[in-house]
């Protein structure tokens, strides 16, 4: 066996050329897999924080455009696992211009229990207290605040655009915890401005109180609404979530088909690298029987190369794919900051990786370890 | 003097096996660039063919899409007998419309939500859309739950054939008819009757937006700047294709990925050409040593060896080509980010496209072929005639 990786490897060194040419082929196309993984990761987090799991939202069932009344709350409070209930409306707006670097999530909110509903975001008593103590106070993630450079006390103005209301904020404070791109303000204060809305809420969300009560409380919810005239569609987070990604498109069969693209194009390449090799060597492969090497060393020999070509490929390809993920995840923030290689894609790559090397050098492997002596010492190539 | 072109072309025969997988790398590649080339060409011709370059789109300030804004009566009432607004039997061609989207499952997959549009009208906004018919069913009446379906939802979303009823604002409307306007962006949308949905959808007498139809370009612009002048209204004026090239916008991170994907791939390919090319040179080394002494110059094995990967790569491209043509005329959705609604299109492959990719190709297989080219060119006689 020793002798045998050490034949490999001889062999690997011999063109050294086309060795380096289906190494570095291979690690590309790894690196391309392994970055539709990281976008394909960006978009379906596996990984449900406690906290989300412990979150429902409801929203109309025709849409989320369509509001529905306040007085649900104390309805919703009164379902057995709900622990607090806030009303949450989507403000929307512009800070300064369309330009995306401007955009952040605004919300209207209960301010008194918005952080009992998001407990994973940590901010100090005192500025949660001046937030809570001003009408006109918003609370900004701190990735937000680092971002545009927000300051505790400093003043700015939003343009409406669903609602008819430039609203004018003091920034009391600053939250900190994981996918803290939002910023929170005063129910009241929209109402304020707009009585027209009529007490007419975007959405509840709801903090359950264990996250085995999720489909009891969104069914008693739904379900008490039902032939309401605004009737309601509970989720939790993460469905709420991945709704919205579903809106973009079919984003799986669109990354699923250019990997299958890649992986063929992998395949080929490699069978014909593969192919190339075991053609030049055919006199030697009789060689090799002559002096009583079994068949079956021989298909290994071809196999392991193109296998060990795959590998090598794979860790070139993984290596690159992190390097890139980091260097580009410190550039971005929001959403696009998920993006990284997750845990899973790390051995998927190298079953890829291992997938193209086996199937790539079966055919030939093969062909070689059939050839009969005479004919492979005849072979003129 | 040149070598003849046969030669290579009987080289590439020879090695059919070889020949055929370096150009499936190259052709797979270029599919990659075509495929999602052709889908940002859907989207975009989708959206150009919405908009007429007389149409003007009416807003509230700020604001970027027509979900998103509020126009009140009054405002309409100004605008309505503004002389630059084209005349259509006697009737001023402006349309105060009213949209909202309503969430509905894909047929056959239910979980699958998106939002559509659903959009109330007038039947002067209806006519302001000349290229609007009717091809299944017949239009909404005024006055009753009734909408008319876009020919791109037909058939797709739960409740989208004739006959059957999606529910919004305060109950089920009927679907009566199927309707089509060219290839444009309308065909994902609902349309029914505004001042009932309006009406339906608690809106009062206010409305999302105006379209409205100038005389000609210069009115067009003079009502630009009328609009955006007037402190009262608080609206803002955009050209109808102002607005909708906008949501191109949409695309962009499609088309991003694409090229970088093509892009990588396409140094993956070079590499794997590369690889073919040595071969081929390795194998014919005492041929290139029988071309040199018949007086061939370094220049003509150069040159040769060049022609030959471009030949390899231009099928290779052609082949791409032939690959991503199943997909011309394949209806895809993308979620539109400035209208918050699904967008239908259908993919385009055109020549244009195919041109650049057949380009692409050759740029591969120049950059596959050239270092091998010169190895082989800067052979001694001798050595390739030793070589064997």
């Amino acid at each position: 066996m020793a002798n045998h990786i050490l034949l490999i490897l001889k062999n690997l060194r011999r063109n050294k050329r086309r060795s380096v040419l289906t190494l570095l082929s291979t690690g590309i196309s790894v690196f391309l897999i392994g970055s539709l993984i990281s976008v394909y990761g960006m978009f379906y987090r596996d990984e449900v924080r406690d906290e989300a799991a412990l979150r429902l939202i409801t929203r109309h069932k025709v849409s989320l455009t369509q509001a529905l009344p306040y007085y649900y709350r104390a309805k919703i409070q009164a379902v057995d696992g709900a622990e607090v209930v806030v009303p949450m409306n989507w403000f929307g707006g512009t800070y300064i211009d369309q330009r995306p670097e401007h955009m952040f999530a605004r919300f209207a909110v209960d301010p008194e229990q918005v952080f009992d509903i998001y407990s994973e975001y940590q901010l100090r008593p005192e500025q949660l207290e001046a937030f809570q103590r001003d009408r006109q106070g918003l609370a900004v993630g701190k990735s937000v605040a680092d971002k545009l450079g927000f300051r505790i006390g400093q003043r700015i103005t939003l343009k409406g655009d669903i609602y008819p209301f430039d609203p004018e904020f003091t920034i009391r404070a600053i939250f900190e915890g994981p996918d803290d791109f939002q910023s929170f303000f005063h129910f009241k204060y929209l109402e304020e401005a707009l009585p027209e809305l009529g007490g007419m809420v975007g959405v509840f969300a709801i903090r359950l109180r264990s996250p085995d009560d999720a489909s009891r409380v969104a069914l008693a919810v739904d379900e008490m609404f039902r032939n309401s005239p605004e009737p309601t569609k509970t989720e939790t987070e993460a469905a709420f979530q991945l709704a919205f990604i579903n809106q973009i498109g079919n984003i799986k069969l669109f990354l699923l088909s250019i990997a299958s693209a890649i992986m063929f194009t992998m395949l080929m390449v490699s069978a014909n690298t593969v192919a190339m090799s075991v053609r030049e060597r055919t006199q030697e492969i009789g060689v090799l029987k002559t002096l009583g090497f079994p068949s079956r060393s021989v298909l290994g020999l071809v196999l392991g190369e193109a296998t060990l070509i795959a590998i090598l490929g794979g860790l070139l390809g993984v290596l690159l794919t992190v390097g890139v993920t980091a260097a580009m995840s410190g550039v971005m923030v929001g959403f696009f900051a998920g993006f990284r290689l997750p845990a899973w894609g790390v051995p998927v790559c190298f079953a890829i990786a291992l997938v193209v090397g086996l199937g790539s050098s079966a055919v030939p492997a093969a062909v070689a370890a059939r050839t009969r002596i005479v004919d492979a010492l005849r072979h003129t190539g | 003097m040149a070598i003849p072109i046969s030669y290579n072309v009987r080289n590439l025969k020879v090695r059919k096996g070889t020949t055929l997988m370096t150009a499936l790398g190259i052709a797979l590649t270029v599919a990659v660039l075509l495929g999602i080339g052709s889908l940002v060409e859907g989207l975009r011709s989708s959206l150009r063919v919405t908009a007429d370059p007389l149409h003007l789109i009416v807003m509230r300030q700020g604001s970027t899409a027509e979900l998103v804004s509020i126009v009140d009566r009054e405002s309409f009432d100004v605008l309505r007998f503004d002389e630059g607004i084209e005349q259509l039997d006697g009737e001023p061609m402006i349309s105060h419309e009213v949209v909202s989207v309503v969430n509905l499952g894909l047929r056959g997959d239910t979980q699958n939500v998106s939002n559509i549009s659903v959009r109330g009208l007038s039947p002067i906004g209806v006519r302001m859309r000349q290229a609007a018919e009717i091809v299944e069913g017949r239009w909404f009446e005024a006055g009753k739950r009734e909408v008319v379906v876009g020919k791109g939802l037909h058939g797709k979303r739960e409740g989208t054939l004739v006959g059957e009823t999606i529910k919004f604002g305060r109950g089920d409307w009927e679907v009566v008819g199927v309707f089509e306007v060219g290839r444009s962006a309308f065909n994902s949308e609902f349309w029914t009757d505004g001042n009932f949905a309006a009406a339906d959808l608690g809106r009062g007498s206010t409305r999302s937006s105006i379209l409205l139809r100038a005389k000609d370009e210069a009115a067009a612009a003079a009502l630009i700047n009328r609009v955006g002048d007037d402190q009262r209204l608080g609206l803002e004026a955009e050209r109808e294709s102002d607005y909708y090239a906008k949501q191109m916008t949409t695309a962009q991170p499609v088309q991003s990925l694409g090229v970088f994907v093509a892009i990588i791939m396409a140094v993956g390919s070079c590499f794997a050409a590369m690889n073919t090319m040595f071969a081929a040179i390795a194998n014919r080394a005492k041929e290139i040593g029988v071309l040199r002494l018949l007086g061939f110059s370094r220049f003509s094995i150069l040159s040769s060896f060049m022609l030959e990967s471009l030949l390899l790569s231009l099928f290779g491209g052609a082949l791409g080509c032939l690959l991503v043509l199943p997909l011309n005329g394949l209806e895809g959705r993308i979620g539109n980010f400035a209208t918050f609604a699904e967008s239908t299109f259908q993919f385009q492959i055109t020549p244009l496209y195919c041109g650049i990719g057949i380009a692409f190709a050759a740029i591969m297989g120049v950059f596959g072929g050239l270092v091998p080219s010169v190895v082989a060119a800067r052979r001694q006689v001798l050595e390739s005639l030793a070589d064997a």
